[in-house]
């Protein structure tokens, strides 16, 4: 019997359009793109020139820092492009997909000491999907991680049910954890009920709580809180699986379940597609024809706003589409009822008339932007031991000594996604966050 | 109603960086936003969604809340007006139209005062105007005595905007409520319009032929209290409010209906109104020992004279100067409370004390904060250290 965390602040937005559990068909892009954008913090050294033939598994760029991280090709092929911004920052390496996908074939079975799994792990290319805290990054291969935190669940809006996208390959899912529990303790985050409820070789928790109990940043904070000086490593339950067919299958297979939903689109629904994928390929014409919409590289909370033209990034486990919603002009806002918007305020009517279908939320700030004036709005939807007012204040005064303190090390951006969403003075949580994450480790590093 | 989003997509040009009225930029963009929610959509990255709520909607429920107090404040002005002039068969709506006559230019001075500093400020700094000022500008006339000059409220009201919240950055950023700084200046600045026994009902009489009733006086049982004198209102009149007062101040029944609006709204604390008011029932109960007229002065009544109500209800509850700490919020409601109450019976020289109480605490809520994030913070260095 898993222990069982109960956690009562948090809030679930039961928004329009969730995937419906039916999977359709995969759907082959030409042309796939890695995005070193998609792996944050990481300084991206192209390894690869156009022209090159590379095999699905084999690495596209290296991080310049940790020359060892490589974040792999998801198919065979051509490298068709690399494209590059402003002062030739790399914006994504495109690949020209094989008819038939050529892998590049690595040793099965689980290796049976956490070095050698490591550096399985950082020739696939794979390591490069382990994210670290403190900082929210990709992970330093040089750290001895005291512990290594997978959440299975995500209970964001119109997040992928993991349950859905695991369902047959919970054999895989402990084959991937069994590797992990080799380089240090493994802990996993479950929803009440869960299929990985029985997995071995991890300390498996139920959390039981509203949005955003499925982060791993507040189960880790539950279970074993970063200290300074300390480092423990995350991983997504889809990365597992990843990491799972590496040893059974012999091969890099960054396939990845992802839910395509959103009030905009047609038919919500799952689809099988690979890392880097084109977001028009996923799409389709599956958006609703009529209005302007948003499309969200993720799900409406810690999403990107991204287009069809743009790939899908490494860490992304659904792609949402919502109305933009810059042509609504709603008189009186201050004071008209508003029957439609979803609020936690009792000043709307959410409270007395939830919408059980869903509401459907555009992409609109809805307000000025102030000062923090109303307090406790963080707290409440905020799970985890930590002040998020007086750490993001803090983190705006540029106060690294407060920063440290007042528990920076255990956040992430995304922790303070469902704050940023109830906030009345619209602050930008996410961003100030992330500044403040980069501003210390830049000074620490 | 899209004549207005066409009139102001037709102006906006001229409003903007470089048109002709750009000086007045900051005055059309409060405009714009009050008549229509702001189209601006989410950045890049971050929440992509955004809950409805906007400070502007939180800020105007607050001034729903106070409207029970105004429209009871408008009443008893005139019907304690037309008490003092012997004027026995005034009706309902006779008192209320003299008391809007009374209240409506006090509301107007106070916000086309306060209002112009905000708007030029907003405009000096580029940013937008702040909503901020809707409540305390409303504020600021409910708590003055019924005959206080127009050019003072206007003095008070500047001296306060500028002072106590733009030098400090504006909205979010003052340690004192605005409101009570006005008045904490009127008070010192201009005692004799603020206390005594004249200036709290309007005695002149409508048509000026018959001139003032000279020396009529009317004391607020506070004011009887501390000059030694048996309190005249019978309890009933404390609670519905038929006593002289400031204008917003006299019906704990009115200022209830409020705070049962912001509460439910989730607005105002509910931890800062109940340990108030818990604070001062506890203070009041255990002074009777000590003072002689208090003692005869039942201790509950104390919650329902002056300014007490009102000041838990829509001045300790301000978000900005109140503890940002959930349980800091429990501190600094017991110790208005308490506090108020000490000062009304141990001091002579103030009949009231819940302004003072307030500003007090405006100052220690900071040091009320950093106790529990203090905690907080040593729990985390402590376990790192364990480790």
């Amino acid at each position: 019997m898993a222990n069982v965390i109960k956690l009562c602040k948090g809030l679930d937005i039961n928004l329009a359009g969730k995937a419906a559990p039916k999977l359709s068909p995969a759907s082959q892009s030409k042309v796939y793109g890695l995005v070193p954008d998609g792996f944050e913090g990481v300084k991206p050294k192209v390894v690869v020139k156009e022209g090159d033939v590379v095999k699905a598994g084999e690495a596209l760029f290296i991080d310049k820092k940790h020359p060892e991280v490589k974040f792999a090709s998801p198919v065979s092929g051509k490298v068709l492009l690399v494209e590059r911004g402003e002062r030739r920052k790399v914006l994504s390496i495109q690949v020209e997909a094989d008819a038939q996908t050529v892998y590049a074939e690595f040793a099965k079975g689980v290796p049976t000491d956490g070095q050698a799994v490591l550096k399985a792990l950082l020739d696939s290319g794979l390591f490069g999907y382990f994210l670290q805290r403190p900082y929210a990054v990709t992970a330093n291969p040089e750290d001895k991680p005291k512990a290594i935190f997978v959440s299975g669940f995500s209970d964001m809006p119109l997040a992928a049910d993991t349950e859905f996208v695991i369902k047959d390959e919970v054999a895989v899912f402990q084959t991937g954890i069994d590797a992990l529990a080799k380089i240090a303790k493994v802990y996993l985050g479950v929803k009440p009920g869960s299929i990985l409820e029985n997995v071995k070789n991890a300390e498996v928790t139920t959390f039981k709580g509203k949005c955003p109990s499925g982060n791993v940043g507040v189960q880790i904070n539950h279970l074993n809180p970063v200290n300074k000086g300390e480092v423990v490593w995350t991983l997504g339950a889809e990365e597992v699986l990843f990491v799972g067919r590496l040893f059974t299958e012999g091969h890099v297979n960054l396939c990845r379940t992802i839910a395509v939903a959103g009030s905009e689109v047609a038919e919500p629904r799952y689809e099988k597609v690979l890392v880097g994928a084109r977001i028009a390929d996923i799409l389709g014409d599956n958006i609703k024809t009529g209005g302007k919409v948003r499309i969200i590289d993720g799900n409406p909370l810690t999403g990107v706003k991204t287009t069809t033209d743009a790939f899908l990034s490494a860490h992304t486990t659904e792609v949402t589409v919502i109305p933009e919603g810059d042509d609504t002009h709603e008189l009186f806002g201050w004071i008209s009822p508003r029957l439609k918007e979803f609020s936690v305020s009792r000043s709307y009517f959410t409270w007395l008339m939830p919408k059980k279908e869903g509401y459907v939320l555009d992409a609109r700030v809805k307000g000025g932007h102030r000062h923090m004036i109303f307090s406790g709005e963080y707290d409440k939807v905020f799970p985890m031991d930590i002040y998020p007012e007086q750490l993001v204040k803090s983190i705006i005064a540029g106060d690294i000594d407060r920063m440290e303190a007042l528990g920076i090390y255990e956040v992430a951006p995304e922790d303070f996604a469902v704050a940023e969403f109830v906030d009345s003075s619209k602050v930008e949580l996410q961003r100030i966050v992330r500044e403040g994450l980069d501003m210390l480790r830049k000074e620490n590093e | 109603m899209t004549f207005i989003k066409n009139m102001l997509d037709k102006m906006k040009p001229t409003f903007t960086t470089g048109g002709k009225l750009s000086a007045f930029g900051s005055l059309f963009d409060a405009m714009e936003t009050f008549f229509y929610v702001p189209s601006e959509t989410a950045k890049v990255r971050g929440a992509q969604i955004h809950d409805a709520i906007d400070s502007k909607r939180s800020i105007f429920f607050v001034i729903i809340a106070l409207i029970p107090a105004i429209l009871f404040g408008m009443w008893n002005i005139g019907y304690q007006h037309n008490l003092a002039v012997g004027c026995q068969d005034a009706t309902i709506w006779c008192n209320f139209i003299y008391g809007l006559a009374v209240i409506l230019p006090k509301i107007v001075v106070s916000y086309a005062v306060g209002l112009g500093i905000e708007v030029a400020v907003a405009q000096w700094k580029k940013e937008e105007v702040h909503e901020g000022f809707f409540v305390t500008g409303m504020l600021i006339p409910l708590i003055v005595p019924v005959n206080c000059p127009l050019w003072i409220i206007a003095l008070a009201t500047a001296f306060s905007v500028i002072f106590a919240k733009e030098v400090f950055g504006g909205t979010g950023m003052n340690i004192f409520n605005p409101a009570l700084v006005t008045r904490a200046f009127l008070f010192f600045a201009y005692p004799s319009m603020m206390s005594g026994d004249k200036v709290w009902v309007n005695a002149n009489y409508i048509d000026s032929i018959n001139g003032t009733i000279d020396g009529y006086s009317a004391a607020t049982p506070l004011g009887q209290l501390a000059a030694g004198d048996a309190v005249t209102a019978a309890p009933m009149d404390t609670i519905i409010g038929t006593i002289p007062g400031s204008i917003g101040e006299t019906s704990f029944v009115a200022i209830m209906i409020g705070a049962c609006i912001l509460i439910w709204a989730g607005i105002a604390s509910w931890k800062i109104i109940l340990s108030t008011f818990v604070g001062g029932a506890v203070m009041a109960y255990f002074l009777r020992y000590g003072d002689a007229e208090a003692l005869n002065f039942p201790w509950w009544e104390q919650l329902t004279v002056g300014g007490f109500a009102f000041g838990a209800v829509f001045m300790a509850t301000d978000p900005v100067t109140a503890p940002r700490t959930e349980s800091g919020k429990w501190i600094f409601g017991l110790l208005i409370g308490a506090m108020a109450i000490v000062i009304r019976v141990l001091n002579p020289g103030y009949p009231e004390g819940m302004m003072l109480a307030i500003l007090l605490m405006n100052v220690f809520a900071p040091l009320i904060d950093y106790c529990f994030v203090q905690s907080n913070i040593n729990k985390r260095a402590k376990r790192a250290i364990t480790k």
